[in-house]
């Protein structure tokens, strides 16, 4: 398997990371080789298995409707990039037009 | 007092007893560590923070403490005084805690772990967070934003990773006790370059709550100690379920020191030890074939019977690692998006131009690698093909353990095919870079504990021995450990650092 350049930008894209030209090359292709060595894995015929995706027997983990209190906002704002004035909300750029 | 070892020099059950008998003080001994850190760590590169005045002052307070509990007759709790030194990727309240990341580099929690929690409740204090990989993705902890961490066995090597910080700490006595993080080998890998302990919990032995995520399906906090009892010790304090933490398991905590066994003339009579014949791979260096040929015959004159097992699907473990791991870390990592807390580049532009821009310069080459590499696997038409194909070997990789684990108590390894390797060496080839962590990928897929320990030296470089058990088994894997470790002298043995002190 091997990762096109185009593909490279396009799963950048996805994960909303800004990279160079030079950090796209770079990336197609040590994708490329790290993804050729996963092709082991196609000489398992995995048809018959099962997936795992977490080992413990765990499942729907349910803790009671109880009420708490939840972190000051003081301290959920403490590590903002930035707020309003007030310190009362998160600030970011305009996400819809006017 | 008159005292032998320098009082940073030792473990944490003996600096905590030393306490607890007023044989010395906790301002002694946080002194004594900082004063260590102080004369090393220019060198060492071992701790992104350093907590001094927190940890006197803490320390003062544990003095006074001892003090009121001696006068009530009540006793103090196990680990009273003993400060601790905790990597970069476990939250601390009100203490930077950067996972290595730019992005995360001028980040305060606002909770503590956890596991900072407990060790609190058992009275320890923080003196400092370790360099780590970013993110924890690495194993040789080049891959900090915040400069290497050189090896105390020879300052040209890597310390291993991605726990290197807190294993360099150990190895130089630059701390009494630590945590790192193990997702596929980031506790043991390093602890096999240093010569310390390293403990991989169960999956579900340990909370994560508060532990900065990498790939949560694979996660476990671990102690990082000079010896094997004071592993058990720790995993005692931090160990148990948490309501916070889905993922921790509702099974009652052992006795883990208690079952470390007798010191003098133990015995392993009746233990059945595997070793898989897999992990005899071509790469394996010859002097770490002859250190782990030596540490099984060692086990079998402790009484322990030998048999070489199979786990045929080894070689799929790093394929299958590097799949899933880097798959779920695409998935945690999208949280870094500029709003919340964290780095925020003001490119010009919309919202959507700052996140970029934020996670282009934030990250580091080999977190961008890993979130690309498994937004890949996840994406649209390679789902299938990768993900789940993964996840499917997954299952086979397990099944291989509880095969094994039906015919033997433990199994045993090498750590790493190698000794430490050179500042620089693996750098340019990624795929190299994870071929460092070939055997301790298996054991976090397949859910269950493992721990490294000492076991001899390639060229004056530390090689360590890999013990597993099966999941929720601690007990028998550190016993095996503590045998191996009473009745050898490995641990002992310390770097010459004379000349890297300043």
């Amino acid at each position: 398997m091997s990762l096109t350049r185009e593909q490279a930008a396009h799963i950048a894209e996805l994960a909303k990371l800004e990279l160079s030209d030079a950090e796209i090359e770079r990336l197609a292709r040590q994708l490329s080789d790290i993804l050729a060595y996963a092709e082991m894995l196609n000489q398992l015929d995995t048809t018959a298995i099962a997936p795992t995706a977490s080992v413990i027997p765990n499942q729907n983990i349910m803790r009671a409707d109880t009420l708490a209190p939840s972190l000051p906002r003081a301290s959920v704002l403490q590590n903002a990039p930035d707020t309003d004035a007030n310190r009362e909300f998160l600030r970011v750029r305009a996400i819809l037009d006017e | 007092m008159a005292f032998e070892t320098r009082l940073e020099q030792l473990t944490a059950h003996h600096a905590a007893e030393l306490v607890r008998r007023g044989e010395i003080s906790s301002v002694e001994l946080t002194r004594a560590t900082l004063e260590r850190i102080a004369a090393l760590d220019d060198t060492i590169h071992a701790y992104l923070t350093v907590t001094a005045e927190r940890a006197l002052a803490q320390a003062r307070d544990a003095d006074a403490r001892r003090a009121h509990l001696r006068r009530v007759g009540e006793t103090p709790p196990p680990l009273l005084g003993v400060p601790m030194t905790i990597k970069d990727v476990i939250s601390t309240q009100g203490v930077t805690t950067t996972a290595g990341s730019r992005i995360l580099e001028n980040f305060a929690p606002v909770y503590d772990a956890a596991v900072i929690e407990k060790l609190h409740a058992a009275g320890a204090h923080l003196i400092g967070k370790t360099n780590p990989d970013e993110f924890a993705m690495g194993s040789s902890t080049e891959n900090s934003a915040f400069g290497v961490t050189r090896n105390p066995w020879d300052l040209e090597r890597v310390p291993g990773g991605s726990s290197g910080g807190s294993a360099a700490a150990m190895a130089a006595d630059e701390g009494i006790f630590a945590l790192g993080t193990d997702t596929g080998g980031s506790v043991r890998q390093p602890a096999s370059f240093t010569n310390t302990v390293g403990l991989r919990p169960s999956y579900g032995r340990v909370s994560r709550w508060g532990v900065i995520a990498f790939a949560s399906s694979l996660d476990q906090v671990g102690p990082m100690t000079k010896d094997v009892r004071d592993a058990a010790l720790i995993l005692q304090c931090i160990a148990g379920s948490d309501a916070r933490d889905s993922t921790t398991v509702d099974s009652p905590v052992p006795n883990y020191v208690e079952a470390l066994g007798q010191a003098t003339e133990p015995s392993l009579q009746g233990l059945r030890v595997g070793v898989p014949r897999e992990y005899f791979i071509a790469g394996l260096a010859p002097q770490v074939e002859t250190a782990l040929r030596a540490a099984l015959t060692h086990l079998e004159t402790l009484g322990a019977e030998i048999h070489t097992v199979q786990l045929p699907h080894t070689q799929y473990a790093l394929p299958t690692y590097y799949l899933l791991a880097p798959a779920e870390a695409s998935a945690n990592l999208a949280r870094y998006d500029s709003v919340k807390y964290g780095l925020r580049v003001d490119a010009p532009g919309d919202v959507w131009d700052v996140m970029r821009a934020t996670r282009g310069r934030g990250f580091g080459a080999e977190v961008k690698r890993r979130i690309m590499l498994g937004a890949y696997a996840l994406s649209a038409g390679y789902y299938d093909a990768y993900y789940l194909k993964a996840q499917k070997v997954r299952t086979l990789i397990k099944q291989d353990f509880d095969n094994a684990f039906a015919q033997v108590d433990v199994l045993v390894s090498a750590t790493t095919p190698t000794p430490a390797f050179r500042i620089g060496e693996k750098t340019d080839d990624p795929l190299q870079m994870y071929l460092a962590d070939i055997f301790t990928l298996a054991q976090p897929l397949a859910g269950i504990p493992a721990l490294c320990l000492p076991c001899g030296f390639s060229d004056g470089l530390p090689i360590g021995l890999q013990i597993m058990a099966r999941a929720f088994d601690e007990t028998t894997m550190l016993r095996v450990a503590y045998a191996y470790e009473q009745t050898t002298d490995w641990h002992t043995r310390k770097p010459d650092l004379s000349r890297a002190a300043i």
